[in-house]
């Protein structure tokens, strides 16, 4: 399993800020998206190929190519706004 | 010694300050950014702000910015306070900074960690306007600035 996090407008969008997820098929953060994408509606629009997110994985910055491991935890965000 | 702040109560940038240079001599320049909270953006007026950000990863992100900072330059200490939760108008969100011996260090160090937090630690902002709510944009003018420090060492 795979624990996802969700902030700020995807969290608000999706209406969820956690789930677990099984990482069988899923070797990179691409292949992730692929399978958010799948879900359609809200999922499919917010993590497009040409919308901007942001990825983490176990709190570091992250992206397509990044590999997956059983007990990550992965984050999906909006470009950040702070400062 | 460097310190990195994630906190919801408002914090006192003079007081930072003095905390940042006390009982060292060796320091010759301490250059200092704040970031306040507006009360317009895109020509409306925000009555207030919520940061949200992400418990954990902030945190790392920013001791990583600032130990990127310490590699690059000659610095004595570095200070950054960051504010989540609700903030009104004139509220300082954000507080970076940098003591050195002399001050080009410290100018170069400090608008480097603000132009690094800006698009790289996890805080998003979410503003009120009227009785309205939105989710401000990453602006592109933030990453051409990071782009800048990526290209000149």
């Amino acid at each position: 399993m795979i624990q996802l996090l969700f902030f700020a407008r995807f969290r608000e969008e999706l209406g969820v800020d956690a789930e677990q997820l099984e990482i069988e098929g899923l070797s990179c953060l691409g292949d992730l998206l692929v399978r958010l994408r799948e879900r359609g509606d809200t999922w499919a629009r917010l993590f497009a190929e040409d919308q901007r997110v942001m990825m983490a994985v176990n709190q570091e910055v992250a992206d397509r190519q990044t590999p997956l491991r059983e007990g990550d935890e992965v984050a999906l965000f909006p470009p950040v706004t702070g400062g | 010694m460097n310190s990195v702040r994630v906190q919801s109560e408002p914090f006192d940038p003079n007081r930072e300050v003095d905390l940042l240079r006390a009982d060292d001599p060796s320091i010759g320049a301490v250059v200092t950014f704040i970031g306040l909270m507006r009360d317009s953006n895109q020509g409306d007026k925000v009555d207030r702000l919520f940061l949200e950000h992400y418990p954990g990863m902030t945190e790392k992100a920013l001791r990583q910015i600032v130990d990127e900072a310490d590699a690059r330059w000659e610095l004595q200490h570095c200070r950054v306070v960051h504010r989540v939760g609700e903030l009104m108008p004139s509220d300082p969100i954000v507080l970076v900074a940098v003591a050195s011996r002399h001050r080009k260090e410290a100018f170069m160090a400090c608008e480097f960690i603000i132009d690094y937090l800006k698009t790289k630690a996890p805080f998003w902002k979410r503003e009120s306007t009227g009785d309205s709510e939105r989710w401000v944009d990453a602006r592109e003018n933030d990453d051409r600035a990071v782009r800048r420090w990526q290209s000149k060492p």
